[in-house]
């Protein structure tokens, strides 16, 4: 490959934000200043070269966490470090709305304004804005301000992300570069040109200073430090979560983000948090979400335990006897998976887990992630073990702040106390888990563009098959899991298999979270048994008593009406009611909210997320968007002609897309048709 | 000349193909097995000397069993499946996917859509004049070639045989999201700032006629391109010892395009900048 630069050159600025990942260039091909006579001899290329293509979602972080925006000096000098093509590294940079490629204030305040959001006024919150900041998009004051879809904060409705890129005041950017530079040649002893691939599990190198994840503002957390035993890690960039917000509070934290109070526990969302009965939730806002200790004296790592006295085989023997099924709408049985993964005879093995939570509506990994992070390292350590796995991936959304936070704390801890690295627990097996950013594309949350989005690659959907077990990350067998199905694991391995298949119905085993949101009074996340129908859970969350519509699993789910609350929450019930349980969004609307606009605005955000690979999806959301729109205070006749022509669309869109975003792009709203009577 | 690789015998499958009992070597695709009944099957990102990307979902058929329509183009004939080419299910695909297309994309230069949009009755006007289109300007950024991107229906052809799958230059690559994604340099860069080659191997397997040679851009905004009033003629590339096969075009006595045979078992239709553009001195006269 014989790459082609332009003559941009990256600032001082940029340049640190990528060596401070990378570390320093070694030779002029990387793009060092000063070419020297070795560099004029020989070059290097070849696979060595281009191996750490993965590095480029991260580099991209790194610059816009820094500057705020990726320039051409900057992507240049990213793609020349990584011997990547600037243009497939712009096709790459482009995918992510989180990311830009124009100049732009330091300052983003992403303002939520999916479902939940829209149910509790945040059409009106973005009025507001506009006339304080300016049209949406436009820079004003250092800051800009757009609409965003599902930030996963749905029980405080309506929510707002700022991001401010640059370090905040206090913390000297230019001391990263120097010893981030020496730390990796300590960690690396044996020459290495190359700069900072790392080595890998980073057993040496605990703190992992070439990772970029977890160097982030701690303002806020209710100014906990951080229990880190290194020294604090400079913060390239500040985020702070606005939710519920007013007008008057998104000013001033945009003004101001490191001002900005402190986010409520994650426990405040769970409104049966510390009741006894509780499986998956039994922990949060019980133990301190930073302390390993804690973690351990409540449980903690028994389940690693006794994985190692069943042995692979034996985990996965237990696992499929649970008869667990995935959480993340699929259901696929996980021991099946974990048996198709351990028995493939190409290696490595990788393990990922999916915390790109981004179906509107979905906030329960968050909820978990923030409230018990260890529960979640715990269960992929068992599941890498099963699955034969030494490294696992943590691909986790990029809107979920403090869940970043909370998660490094723990692997950082883990691995400090042996409980992540070689030879876990003295019992030979060796695991580490590196967390990866998503970027703000929901599409990644498929699991085939989720491998692409790890690799450096435009995050769209692979087609299957082959399947990710057979040919999965880089290649290799992989088992990729939902955090929800990860942490089911625990007590599966702490209480046996049969139990948990005693749990729940014969044929969905085991508790369920739901992330209940919109008009109700108490939204949040509420644990119960598979079995429980819709409105023994809804008399938890108190609905509205002016139901109109109930949304179950999101955007790509189906509405039901009020008067279905016998309706089982289990998969086969739900199927057997003509809808779904997606990944266990329980969104209540009631007649205040205007059913046309949100049907308008799932379309939107179907049009906005499909990563435009295939025709039906790419062209399809967008016709599905316009027809609405024409309808959207139409009904009866006037409408019926849109309405069949949405049907055309919609049933190719589910018989011809690549992947389950288009597949699925069409289902809530002609459930909304055919079972509301929208438009009518 | 057809190529004959050097291979072991491959073992035959057999599947029912529109209630037909077929049999085709293991590793053929449904395509492959189509093609040998003598079933046409619309194909747009499907290229004979690519992998194919199956983006555009024009080639879906029926698998009995399958939740989903499968892409002929890519989807591997299994022993015993059960293949409907021509069910209401795909023939409903295929219409709307045409529609699709055809409403956002100018495929007047895309051979065959026509056809294929009247043999399904597919109607692209039904969406309104108020339907998005892709509202692209041509590209004239060079004297070899146009990208008109308002033809372009994404099908990675170009990309991929600009990158991993031919020339290795990777110039180009798909920038943005969804409606919003467009074949691009980097920052848009105009191609003589980018890393192009200018070997048209892209122009070569577009199926739409979005990447042109500018002669026929020209000739085409002229009114004076007419296809049934060209010649081929292969012959040898005289610039250097490969031996690269040519195929002139020629309308009126002028060179007006280049292309190569696909099933060359060198080049597979792949030539450099001077067998595809290095033309001009044989006709100055």
């Amino acid at each position: 490959m014989d790459l082609h630069f332009g003559d941009s050159k990256p600032t001082d600025e940029e340049r640190a934000a990528v060596d401070e990942l990378l570390g320093p260039a070694s030779t002029a091909w990387e793009g060092a200043d000063d070419r020297t006579d070795t560099d004029l001899r020989w070059a290097r290329g070849g696979r060595e070269a281009r191996e750490r293509r993965d590095l480029l979602l991260p580099g991209l972080h790194a610059i816009n966490d820094r500057i705020g925006w990726i320039s051409e000096g900057a992507l240049d000098y990213l793609c020349r470090r990584l011997t990547v093509p600037p243009a497939e590294a712009y096709g790459v940079a482009t995918f992510y709305a989180m990311f830009a490629v124009k100049p732009r204030p330091a300052k983003v305040l992403h303002v939520c304004t999916d479902l939940a959001c829209a149910a509790h006024g945040s059409g009106a919150l973005c009025a507001a804005l506009e006339e304080r900041l300016g049209a949406a998009g436009s820079a004003s004051g250092g800051v800009v301000w757009q609409s965003s879809p599902c930030l996963g904060l749905c029980e405080r409705a309506p929510a707002a992300l700022v991001i401010q890129a640059g370090a905040p005041s206090g913390a000297a950017p230019s001391r990263a570069t120097p010893d981030a530079g020496s730390a990796r040649d300590g960690a690396e002893p044996a020459p290495a040109p190359w700069g900072a691939r790392p080595s890998w599990p980073a057993a040496a190198d605990p703190a992992g200073p070439l990772r970029p994840a977890g160097a982030v503002n701690g303002a806020q957390d209710g100014g906990r430090p951080e229990g880190t035993p290194q020294e604090p890690a400079p913060r390239p960039y500040a985020t702070a979560v606005i939710a519920p917000a007013t007008a008057e509070a998104l000013v001033l934290a945009a003004a101001e983000p490191q001002a900005a109070p402190p986010e409520p526990a994650a426990a405040m969302a769970v409104p049966q948090a510390g009741q006894p009965g509780l499986t998956l939730l039994r922990r949060v806002g019980v133990v301190d979400p930073y302390s390993l200790d804690d973690y351990r004296a409540h449980g903690g790592y028994t389940a690693l335990r006794r994985a190692f006295d069943l042995g692979p085989a034996g985990v996965i023997r237990e696992v499929t006897d649970s008869g667990l099924v995935g959480r993340g709408g699929a259901a696929f049985p996980t021991g099946r998976k974990w048996q198709a993964t351990a028995s493939q005879p190409a290696h490595p093995h990788y393990l990922v887990c999916n915390a790109d939570e981004s179906e509107p509506g979905t906030f329960k990994d968050r909820v978990v992630m923030e409230g018990d992070p260890y529960s979640l390292i715990e269960s992929m350590t068992v599941a890498g073990y099963a699955v034969g796995a030494s490294r696992g991936f943590l691909y986790l959304r990029g809107e979920y702040p403090r869940a970043l936070r909370l998660l490094q704390n723990a692997i950082d801890q883990a691995r400090a106390r042996g409980l992540l690295g070689d030879d876990i627990l003295g019992q030979g097996y060796s695991f580490d888990i590196e967390i990866r950013r998503g970027a703000g594309a929901y599409i990644c949350g498929e699991e085939t563009a989720l491998f692409n989005s790890i690799e450096g690659y435009r995050g769209e959907p692979r087609s299957k098959p082959p399947f990710p077990v057979e040919k999965g990350l880089f290649g290799k067998p992989t088992t990729e899991n939902n955090v929800e199905t990860l942490i089911n694991v625990l007590p599966i391995l702490t209480e046996g298999g049969p139990a948990f298949k005693a749990i729940g119905t014969a044929q969905s085993t085991g508790p369920k979270l739901f992330c209940v949101s919109g008009n109700v009074e108490r939204p949040g996340i509420y644990e119960l048994p598979f079995g429980a129908t819709l409105g023994e859970l809804l008399d938890l969350a108190g609905p509205s008593p002016t139901m109109r519509a109930i949304l179950l699993g999101g955007a790509a789910g189906g509405f039901v009406r009020p008067d279905e609350l016998h309706i089982p929450l289990t998969f086969e019930g739900t199927r057997a009611a003509g809808t779904t349980l997606g990944s266990g969004v329980v969104l209540v609307l009631d007649d205040t909210v205007e059913l046309p606009r949100i049907l308008l605005r799932i379309a939107e955000f179907f049009r906005d997320e499909s990563c435009g690979q295939c025709v039906p999806c790419r062209v399809g959301t967008v016709r599905q968007e316009e027809a609405l729109h024409r309808i959207v205070d139409r009904t009866g006749a006037a409408a019926a002609g849109d309405i069949a022509l949405l049907r055309e669309v919609g049933q190719a869109m589910k018989d011809a897309s690549i992947c389950g975003l288009g597949q699925t792009a069409w289902n809530a709203i002609e459930s909304a048709i055919d079972r509301l009577g929208a438009y009518k | 000349m057809t190529a004959i690789p050097l291979q072991l015998p491959r073992r035959l499958i057999e599947f029912t193909l529109d209630g037909q009992e077929t049999r085709v070597p293991e590793g053929s695709t449904i395509l492959d097995a189509c093609r040998a009944a003598g079933k046409d099957i619309p194909t747009l990102c499907e290229g004979d000397t690519l992998t194919p990307k199956n983006a555009c979902r024009v080639c879906v058929v029926e698998v009995e069993g399958a939740r989903v329509l499968a892409p002929a183009c890519s989807r591997k004939a299994e022993a015993g499946m059960t293949v409907s080419t021509d069910s209401e299910r795909a023939r409903h695909s295929r219409k709307i996917v045409l529609e699709l297309l055809a409403s956002s994309t100018d495929l007047s230069t895309t051979p065959r859509a026509a056809e294929w949009i009247k043999e399904y009755e597919a109607k692209p006007e039904r969406f309104g004049e108020d339907a998005a289109r892709l509202n692209e300007e041509p590209k004239v950024d060079n004297d070899l070639y146009v990208r008109d991107y308002d033809k372009c229906i994404q099908c990675y052809k170009c990309v991929d045989a600009c990158g991993e799958q031919w020339q290795n230059s990777f110039a180009i690559s798909v920038a943005g999201r969804g409606f919003d994604a467009r074949i691009s340099t980097e920052h848009d860069t105009p191609l003589t700032d980018s890393a192009c080659v200018y070997c048209g191997n892209c122009i070569e397997v577009c199926p739409t006629g979005a990447l042109s040679f500018k002669t026929e851009f020209d000739m085409r905004e002229a009114g004076t391109w007419d296809e049934s009033a060209q010649t081929e003629t292969t012959t040898i590339c005289a610039y250097c010892g490969v031996g690269c096969n040519l195929t002139l075009h020629v309308q009126e006595n002028e060179i007006v395009k280049v292309t190569s045979p696909h099933d060359n078992p060198v080049t597979h239709g792949n030539l450099c900048i001077k067998g595809r553009f290095g033309f001009q001195h044989v006709q100055q006269r």
